[in-house]
């Protein structure tokens, strides 16, 4: 694995690989010192040209834990802000020694672009790029279901997993649909049909407009944060209709079984997608995505920078 | 013109197959007559056993950019590009800076193509002042200039105010002009990246739909049977549109439409490595579309092949999608795409080459009147026509490679295809502006 671009990209095996590592570097983060000395000496530029600040402190977190030097690159107020491409962006920071180049950008595709074309040598990490994939919350929402429903290890083969809300505007549907669907689990999305991607067809996953017919069947539901602003460009009427139609609250909490568990990519909006009731419920398991990021970002930068076949 | 020699062009092969001489002299076709007879003292023969002759083409949609974005591309270069592609006319989109909508600009840009001396330019007025589409641009005044303006366009925007389609299909009446649509609805492509399909789906960008170019297509062939106008089609992109063309061509309807060479032969697929050189507008659309579009183009539902050659400088595309121009050259790889995509396949035999090349986008743009005498192109390859020729040769394969192209744009499509055959020589009323597949610039002596 050179680059963690994609998870459709990731075969049955590195996807178990990576989450069996991620498991590994969960063991570490209960010692005292939670320090590696593994990636010492190495530089990883957190290039984010999207504000996110979880994200871009999960993934410092990780590389500081393997003792990486951590540069954080924020678009706003540097010289992308005055006009300069990422092209130009990326060959700097290249000259200026970077190992692995952890990128959050508003343009789908820029982190293949900065792969493809040469722009950095080191290794380039897609830590979100548009509407198109966010393969870390990904490996780290498949980490936190196989800790809770399948025993912490292996694969998801049987689980049912619905990923609820917007479907077409979010990268964080389409990295969980590819990544589940190549550990076995099978997916349902549920959605106004607005806000259902016009190609969705083509997907190895089913959709339903019906949340509470799928809620029964479920192993998993992970509910999508939708912003309100979208009413205004006609995908639902009012943010009080879509929470009636699709927003998890406690009647709806009552439908799941028992075993099932509550999933958010954060940041939550309480009363619209996912009520207080659901969000603060024992079966939200919110914050443990939260942890298990970590885990699963130092996973991705082992691999990617001292994984078999990349030590230099 | 003194610089003119005599060209003899030994053993072409015309349009309907058989193999003949030309001889072009004093700007004419002088004499077409069986291979091996010919015999004119003085004549620089050309060998063209094996070659394919077409009337000079017609490109019914180039974007030269000049005046504005020299940067990327000239009416010198742009039309030298046109000429190593085997032009002899280009329609000279007019979303320049400033827009094409005066007489002033307009006989700018016809006057720049005329001193280039690479290929005729026949600039295309905007509909509306600015492309902006609130109010009509001049187009009488545009009619009228020296620049004889026929095809009308705010190409790169859609007219989409019907009011405003209706009052311009209407106007251009007085002068048999043509409004050639850009059909694409607005309210239905903000921000739209790419075809919307399961590609689109997949990949994160925002769709493009078939809906919003047939919608407009279906609209403009219903007002020009309303208010009797003929109405142009720019680059039609989908399956769906063909079927309407179709359909208003059945009921008689004065309706023409073009396709792209890209259209022809790519697909979104290509999108999928988030190279912009795929990025265009109409955007690449699917393997079924691209199969509608040839045989549209074979049965002649589609009119003509036209290139929307759109140079763009090298940062517009070496940047991340989102970023990037729509836009793709064309005009020196069209000939070899249309041989492979409908020649080679069966689709289009030479004479329909030459029909859907030359002679229908000429007749489109009111180029095949005689009255224009050297300036009118498109009226095939009988003696007494202006001499307008292009020699092709379709057994010599080549890899594009657009640093070698004449034209200033990098952004071929087609960069490291294969391609089957090339164009060997153009001739531009008798003189040749391409000879061995290269650029022959006019005499330093030319208009001293």
């Amino acid at each position: 694995m050179k680059h963690l671009l994609s998870t459709a990209d990731l075969s049955h095996a590195d996807a178990v690989h990576l989450l069996d590592t991620a498991e590994q570097m969960a063991a570490t983060q209960q010692r005292e010192i939670k320090k590696l000395p593994t990636l010492r000496g190495r530089t990883v530029v957190n290039l984010f040209f999207e504000d996110s600040t979880r994200t871009r402190i999960s993934f410092e977190a990780a590389a500081k834990r393997l003792s990486a030097d951590v540069i954080n690159f924020s678009a706003k107020g540097s010289s992308v802000s005055k006009g300069e491409s990422l092209k130009d962006t990326a060959e700097t920071l290249q000259a200026m020694g970077a190992d692995a180049v952890v990128i959050r950008h508003p343009a789908s595709g820029a982190p293949h672009r900065l792969a493809a074309m040469g722009w950095t040598r080191g290794a380039v990490l897609n830590a979100g790029d548009g509407t198109h994939e966010h393969p870390t919350q990904a490996l780290l929402d498949a980490f936190t279901m196989r800790r809770h429903l399948a025993g912490g290890t292996g694969d998801l083969a049987g689980l049912r997993v619905a990923v609820v809300g917007d479907v077409l505007h979010s990268r964080v549907a389409r990295s969980n649909v590819h990544l589940l669907h190549t550990l076995g689990a099978s997916v349902v999305l549920v959605a106004p049909p607005t806000l259902v991607p016009f190609g969705v067809h083509g997907w190895p996953c089913e959709v339903s407009y019906d949340l509470d017919a799928v809620l029964p069947q479920l192993d998993a539901v992970m509910m999508l944060r939708v912003q309100g602003e979208r009413m205004n460009a006609a995908f639902f009427p009012s943010e009080r209709e879509y929470s009636r139609r699709y927003g998890l609250d406690a009647r709806r909490l009552g439908l799941l079984p028992d075993h099932a568990i509550v999933m958010h990519p954060g940041p939550m909006n309480r009363g619209l997608e996912i009520s207080a009731d659901a969000a603060d419920s024992g079966r939200a398991v919110v914050l443990d995505q939260v942890t298990n990021g970590v885990s699963v970002r130092m996973a991705a930068l082992y691999l990617l920078l001292a994984g078999e076949g990349n030590d230099t | 013109m003194s610089h003119t020699s005599t060209y003899l062009l030994r053993g072409a092969r015309l349009p309907d197959g058989t193999a003949a001489d030309l001889v072009l002299t004093g700007g004419t076709i002088a004499e077409v007559t069986g291979a091996g007879r010919a015999d004119v003292s003085g004549a620089t023969v050309v060998d063209a056993d094996g070659l394919q002759a077409l009337p000079g083409l017609v490109d019914l949609h180039t974007h030269l950019r000049e005046p504005g974005r020299e940067d990327a591309e000239t009416v010198e270069s742009g039309t030298r590009a046109a000429a190593a592609g085997g032009y002899t006319a280009v329609h000279a989109m007019a979303n320049t800076s400033p827009v094409a909508d005066t007489a002033g600009v307009v006989e700018q840009v016809y006057r720049l193509g005329q001193q280039a001396g690479w290929c005729d330019v026949r600039p295309v007025g905007a509909v509306t002042v600015g492309l902006e589409g609130s109010r009509l641009a001049e187009l009488g005044a545009m009619a009228t200039s020296t620049a004889r303006v026929r095809v009308f366009s705010d190409d790169g925007h859609c007219v989409s105010d019907p009011v405003l389609m209706r009052r311009a299909l209407e106007y251009v009446k007085a002068f048999d002009g043509v409004v050639a649509q850009h059909a694409q609805d607005p309210r239905l492509t903000e921000g739209a990246q790419m075809n919307e399909g399961e590609v689109s789906s997949v990949l994160g960008l925002t769709g493009w739909p078939a809906v919003a170019e047939e919608a407009v297509i279906a609209r403009d062939v219903l007002l020009a049977a309303h208010v009797g106008s003929r109405v142009h089609v720019c680059h039609v992109s989908t399956a769906g549109s063909v079927e309407i063309v179709r359909l208003a061509k059945q009921r008689g309807l004065p309706v023409t439409a073009e396709v792209t060479p890209h259209h022809l032969l790519l697909t979104d697929e290509l999108v999928r490595s988030y190279d912009p050189v795929y990025k265009v507008n109409p955007p690449l659309r699917t393997a079924a579309d691209v199969q509608a579009l040839r045989e549209a183009v074979a049965d002649g539902t589609v009119d003509c092949v036209a290139t929307d050659h759109a140079p763009h400088p090298t940062e517009s595309k070496d940047c991340e999608w989102a970023a990037a121009a729509m836009g793709m050259t064309g005009l020196e790889t069209a000939l070899a795409v249309v041989q492979q995509t409908l020649v080679d396949t069966g689709l289009l035999d030479w004479a329909g080459v030459a029909e859907r090349m030359s002679l229908a986008p000429a007749r489109i743009g009111r180029l095949d009147d005689p009255a224009l005498g050297g300036l009118a192109h498109g009226r095939g390859l009988a003696a007494g026509e202006p001499a307008h020729v292009t020699l092709y040769d379709p057994a010599a394969a080549w890899t594009v490679d657009p640093a070698t192209q004449q034209t200033s744009g990098r952004n071929s499509p087609f960069r490291g295809h294969q391609l089957p055959g090339r164009v060997v020589a153009t001739f531009l009323r008798g003189r040749a502006t391409v000879l061995e597949g290269r650029p022959v610039p006019l005499p330093e002596v030319y208009g001293a």
